[in-house]
């Protein structure tokens, strides 16, 4: 159980995927707008790291091992990641037509985020069982979204702050990530 | 054989099972999408300014096939748009309401209106207003920074060289842009057809108005003792026409001895009611 606890939060918080692994920043720079959306996208991206998760794991240890394919592991997860993001993208349309017009372009997105694909792969690497592998992805995902709102929060208030033109929008917002990442690696002691 | 067959069979079973599954979530969560909506966004102007009321064109299409929009709704269409949404709908569609255009009801130009300060401050007219109330004698005025020019999308607003906006009445479609952005509300949207207005917005006293501008109302009823059809009256110092009564006769513009009531020669319009020959 402590090992499990240790997992989650090495995941989420001091190997953190945005801010020390520095993956998947396309939606960390794109949908960091708005507290609002940046928090559905968390969501969403969590949602897709833990089915996908699960889902890659069992494909790799009942499909893929038995049969020696481990070499179509890239290809296979990317397939899972593809096909769970329509899914997510269908159920938001359903059932959230706001939010998945906030969202935008970022939602199939999702797909080519890397932190997702990071995170099945690393699964496998470091031959976690499956309560595990849910664990980091759960982890992973809420590290994820941790980070999101940090920085949506930060931009929302950058938003009315006074400063010279050249900094706005991107340039404030790639310095803003640099320094949390610095924040963030503190956590690993070093 | 097995080494290419196995792998050809697992990918070929995953993207079978997942695209049957992808197939069957379609099914299950899908929505529908009225096909008419995206046929009126397609017509609509796109330039999502909100004078229909909804938020943005695509969400005044929802609203028209929601039958919660009239189909002549969209005011930058007019009555083109109008048309052809009510084709789309399958109605008859109700006649568009008169066309309205910017009328700025200001005169007070660097000729006839005094400053009282220098402003050097940002070339924006809210601004200049936040600044202890800009740098016009009269804080009813025209700030002449030229915000609403800047905002018009269809660029029929220009300031003339003495700073006062003009509107271009064919180029207007009344999308209320300016009359948003102006923070001395000097700019109302008025029937196009109508052309007698009285172009200032000072409630202050005649005194106070004359202090600072030579052209303002002074509220000396002149124009309300003028006009045969009680279209004009002065209510806090400031004639206001009526536009349900005006004909556009110009009568008031006669006897006004500030100039500020100004008549764009439109054609008389005499209403049900109405005695034509009172003016000749």
């Amino acid at each position: 159980m402590k090992e499990l606890l240790l997992l989650f939060l090495s995941a989420a918080i001091i190997n953190n995927f945005l801010l020390t692994r520095f993956l998947g920043h396309c939606p960390f720079l794109g949908v960091s707008k708005e507290v609002g959306t940046s928090f559905g996208m968390g969501i969403a991206t969590t949602f897709v790291m833990v089915m996908s998760g699960i889902v890659t794991w069992l494909l790799n240890h009942y499909v893929l091992v038995p049969y020696g394919l481990e070499y179509l592991q890239t290809i296979v997860f990317i397939l899972t990641i593809a096909t769970l993001v329509q899914f997510v993208e269908m159920v938001l349309k359903k059932h959230i037509p706001a939010l998945h017009r906030a969202l935008g372009i970022y939602l199939p997105l999702i797909t080519t985020n890397c932190a997702v694909l990071g995170l099945a792969v690393m699964a496998v690497r470091e031959s976690y069982t499956f309560i595990e592998t849910v664990v980091f992805a759960l982890g992973g995902g809420v590290g994820f979204s941790l980070a999101l709102l940090l920085m949506a929060g930060i931009r929302e208030d950058l938003r009315e702050t006074d400063m010279p033109e050249a900094f706005r929008g991107a340039g404030v917002a790639l310095i803003t990530a640099g320094i949390m990442a610095m924040a963030f690696m503190g956590f690993a002691g070093f | 054989m097995s080494l290419i067959a196995v792998p050809l069979a697992v990918m070929g079973g995953l993207g079978l099972v997942f695209g049957l599954g992808l197939a069957f979530a379609s099914r299950k969560f899908a929505v529908d999408v009225d096909s008419r909506i995206s046929e009126i966004i397609d017509i609509l102007p796109g330039i999502n300014c909100g004078a229909c009321g909804s938020a943005g064109c695509a969400a005044f299409a929802e609203d028209v096939v929601a039958g919660k929009q009239r189909t002549s709704g969209c005011v930058p269409g007019g009555e083109k748009v109008a048309q052809m949404v009510a084709s789309i709908m399958g109605v008859a569609g109700d006649p568009a309401a008169e066309r309205k255009v910017a009328q700025v009801m200001c005169l007070g130009d660097y000729e006839h209106a005094k400053l009282r300060s220098r402003y050097d401050g940002l070339m924006d007219c809210r601004a200049a207003a936040g600044a202890s109330g800009g740098p016009k004698g009269c804080t009813y005025g025209c700030i002449r920074l030229g915000s609403c020019e800047r905002v018009c999308p269809f660029g029929a607003i220009k300031l003339n060289s003495q700073g006062i906006p003009v509107v271009d009445e064919s180029i207007c479609t009344g999308c209320n842009k300016c009359v948003e952005v102006c923070p001395r509300n000097i700019i109302e949207l008025r029937p196009v057809s109508m052309g007698v207005h009285v172009r200032c917005r000072s409630i202050e006293r005649g005194v106070e108005v004359k202090k600072w501008c030579s052209i303002g109302c002074i509220g000396c009823m002149r124009c309300v003792k003028a006009c045969p059809y009680d279209a004009i009256h002065v209510i806090d110092n400031l004639a206001r026409v009526d536009y349900d009564k005006c004909t556009n006769c110009g009568k008031c513009v006669e006897v006004c001895p500030v100039n500020v009531i100004v008549n764009q020669g439109k054609r008389i319009v005499i209403r049900e009611g109405q005695d034509a020959s009172l003016i000749q």
